[in-house]
């Protein structure tokens, strides 16, 4: 009995063998190899899976229109469960498939380990939504997504160039990094707009439930414009708050506001004209975002969220990147990434995310930021 | 004018801690004991409030006489199975059981209804009232209103009837209430449950006031109101509500006339230096050291 385990095991492992010999031989010569990696199982699962989904429908659609430079795109995209040391494990799984460019990782603290091994490999990557400044401190490292600093200034540019107020107050949450940091660069920029800051109220973690004196000073201060760099959650009491003493202006939000309508039991009316800096709005009326959409949702069922289109972006950009360099599949990962560091700075795209999208040398994207206003209890894109 | 609006909004604050603190003051006065997980039964009481009201459309009136069943209760099995067996045990013991219990409540109330966040509505149906240029919120009107009830009636139960004389008789002495024939583990457990009581009704003005809620919605102000006990006198029914509402005014009038970031530092500072002035608290009786 034991023989025959043993032989039974003997031959699994041949065949495992075998087999993955052959995969490797089956390299496909005329293809470039994007690896992606992200979590498409645990607690960030959401965000994995649409980058893994918005970036198959480019690989799709740039294969089927011909491919780059004639040559296919072979993709393979692996689950690191948002952990970084699984991560560098996904990393070494796709070097072995034979990977050229990495197209991740999707969450920030994988994304920071995940950059030192590429930039030991010297391997070109391109992350769609890890938005930390430390991911891109090395140079072959470029972003999609905004960094968390730049969501202040972009917002601050965004009221200053559509005019949206003259007297903007800010409430946010000072215990929080994410918060304090937009607020800082936000009360930066509007040095250098058209509007003034009247007042800059904050809050902790631990009173985050009574905002009516941070509204009350905003209100004094004949603020049309508050500025909540927070997450939807203190968001939804502001504007319940806001309502019962009369008090209504333009409220402004950033990413952490997406979510505000999912709120269980919310009155989504006291929402309505709530605006927020979002890179993509899925019911935007373009036919790059409208294609995009039906696509996803025939083969997904889902109407897509702002990482799936960013993971689309970041394949075009791989795309846009690769043309501009005249680069071949026989290049090895390390040739590639020195003939696309240089380029990286030069291309533009117009992508679901923004258009002429560009790229500075530090890795971070400089882009037009969008703004969604909500209308009838729904994300309209402005 | 500004500063009446202030002042409202900060006794509108102070009235929730307050209705809070009263809970809280009620069993340490009686069962010498700090009972941390009165916050989450603040919450479990809001959920119970929620769920009739959300899911199952009954009125208000109703919605809120079932939450205060439930954790009326709820604090009397909490009592029975954590508290009880501790009896004899150190202080330290029993406090430690009471932050396991707090987060077994907050625990269980993540695997009930999950971590997202719900939205409360209302069970105040009294709109707001405008004087002038001040807003008063309904809620204030009934959580203040329900705040002088709630102490009076409990001073009232203490002093004039036969089982609020034994939480007395117990809150001096156990051993001596007993062998004059007080029925101990009756009494705390009565104290528990009015405690708990309390609780519900706090959670549901909490939550009319302020209203999201999440399984952690009641740790936070059961810690301020905590606060509150203590710097009003901890054990003195009266001294919970100026605790409460002076809390919630010098919080509210910190953050409007010196700097929001810094508001939560003063107020702790505040009680830091009430507590040196006087140990006790506002209204606390003085500690005789038995020899």
């Amino acid at each position: 009995m034991k023989k025959l385990v043993s032989v039974l095991l003997a031959a699994v492992m041949a065949v495992g063998c075998l087999s993955g010999c052959g995969a490797k031989e089956a390299k496909n010569a005329n293809a470039f190899y994007i690896g992606g990696i992200g979590p498409i199982t645990g607690d960030a699962a959401i965000y994995g899976t649409a980058v893994q989904n918005g970036a198959q429908i480019a690989v799709d659609e740039i294969n089927a229109a011909g491919g780059i430079n004639g040559y296919q795109i072979e993709y393979n995209f692996q689950d690191d469960q948002g952990d970084a040391e699984k991560s560098a494990n996904a990393y070494n799984t796709l070097k072995d498939w034979g990977m050229q460019m990495l197209m991740g990782t999707v969450t920030t603290a994988p994304c920071v380990a995940v950059a030192d091994l590429t930039a030991a490999d010297n391997m070109i990557q391109i992350t769609p939504s890890a938005s930390s400044t430390d991911v891109i401190k090395n140079d072959n490292v470029f972003q999609v997504c905004f960094t968390d600093p730049a969501q202040g200034t972009k917002s601050a540019q965004y009221i200053g160039q559509n005019n949206l107020a003259k007297k903007v107050a800010i409430i946010y949450n000072s215990s929080d990094i994410y918060s304090s940091g937009i607020e800082a660069t936000f009360v930066e920029e509007a040095a250098n707009q058209n509007f003034e800051v009247v007042a800059e109220e904050a809050f902790t973690a631990d009173s985050k439930t009574d905002f009516s004196t941070q509204l009350q000073k905003a209100k004094d201060a004949d603020a049309d414009l508050v500025f909540l760099p927070i997450y939807y959650t203190e968001a939804s009491i502001i504007l319940t708050q806001a309502n019962a003493m009369g008090y209504d202006p333009t409220f402004f939000g950033c990413d952490g506001m997406d979510g505000i309508l999912g709120v269980k039991n919310f009155d989504t009316s006291l929402a309505e004209g709530l605006m927020l800096l979002t890179p993509f709005a899925a019911d935007a009326q373009d036919d790059l975002t409208k294609k995009f959409v039906d696509t996803y949702k025939e083969k997904y069922g889902e109407i897509p969220n702002q990482f799936a289109a960013d993971a689309y972006d970041a394949v075009y950009a791989m795309k846009a990147a690769l043309e501009s360099a005249n680069a071949t599949p026989d290049m090895s990962a390390s040739d590639l990434c020195d003939a696309l560091k240089p380029v990286m700075t030069t291309i533009s795209i117009d992508g679901l995310t923004g258009t002429g999208m560009s790229w500075s040398e530090t890795g971070e994207v400089n882009k037009d930021p969008k703004a969604v206003v909500i209308q009838n209890g729904e994300y309209v894109g402005m | 004018m500004r500063f009446i609006t202030y002042l409202i909004n900060g006794i509108s604050l102070g009235s929730i801690y307050a209705i809070i603190a009263l809970g809280y003051t009620m069993v340490y006065g009686i069962a010498k004991m700090l009972n941390f997980a009165h916050g989450d039964v603040i919450m479990i009481g809001c959920y119970v409030v929620f769920t009739c009201m959300s899911g199952m459309g009954l009125n208000p009136f109703v919605s809120v006489t079932l939450a205060v069943v439930v954790c009326t209760v709820l604090g009397m099995v909490i009592e029975k199975v954590a508290y009880k067996p501790l009896r004899k045990a150190t202080p330290l013991a029993v406090l430690i059981t009471a932050i396991g219990v707090s987060y077994l409540l907050q625990n269980i109330a993540l695997l009930a209804f999950g971590a997202d966040t719900k939205s409360f509505t209302s069970v105040v149906p009294i709109p707001n009232i405008s004087l002038g240029e001040v807003n008063v919120t309904g809620v204030t009107v009934v959580a203040v209103a329900a705040c002088i009830i709630i102490m009076i009636v409990l001073m009232l139960f203490i002093k004039k009837t036969k089982a609020g004389q034994a939480m007395l008789a117990v809150s001096e002495d156990k051993e001596a209430a007993q062998l004059m024939g007080v029925n101990v583990n009756g009494t705390i457990s009565l104290t528990f449950a009015i405690g708990s009581g309390l609780a519900a009704i706090a959670g549901v003005l909490l939550c009319s006031a302020y209203p999201t809620l999440t399984p952690y919605t009641g740790s936070m102000p059961g810690i301020k109101a905590f606060t509150a006990a203590v710097f009003g006198g901890i054990g003195s029914i009266p001294g919970a509500f100026i605790g409460g509402i002076l809390l919630g005014i010098i919080e509210i009038l910190a953050k409007a006339y010196i700097s929001s970031q810094l508001a939560d530092a003063i107020v702790f500072a505040v009680l830091i230096l009430v507590l040196l002035v006087k140990p006790t608290g506002i209204l606390g009786k003085p500690i005789h050291e038995k020899v």
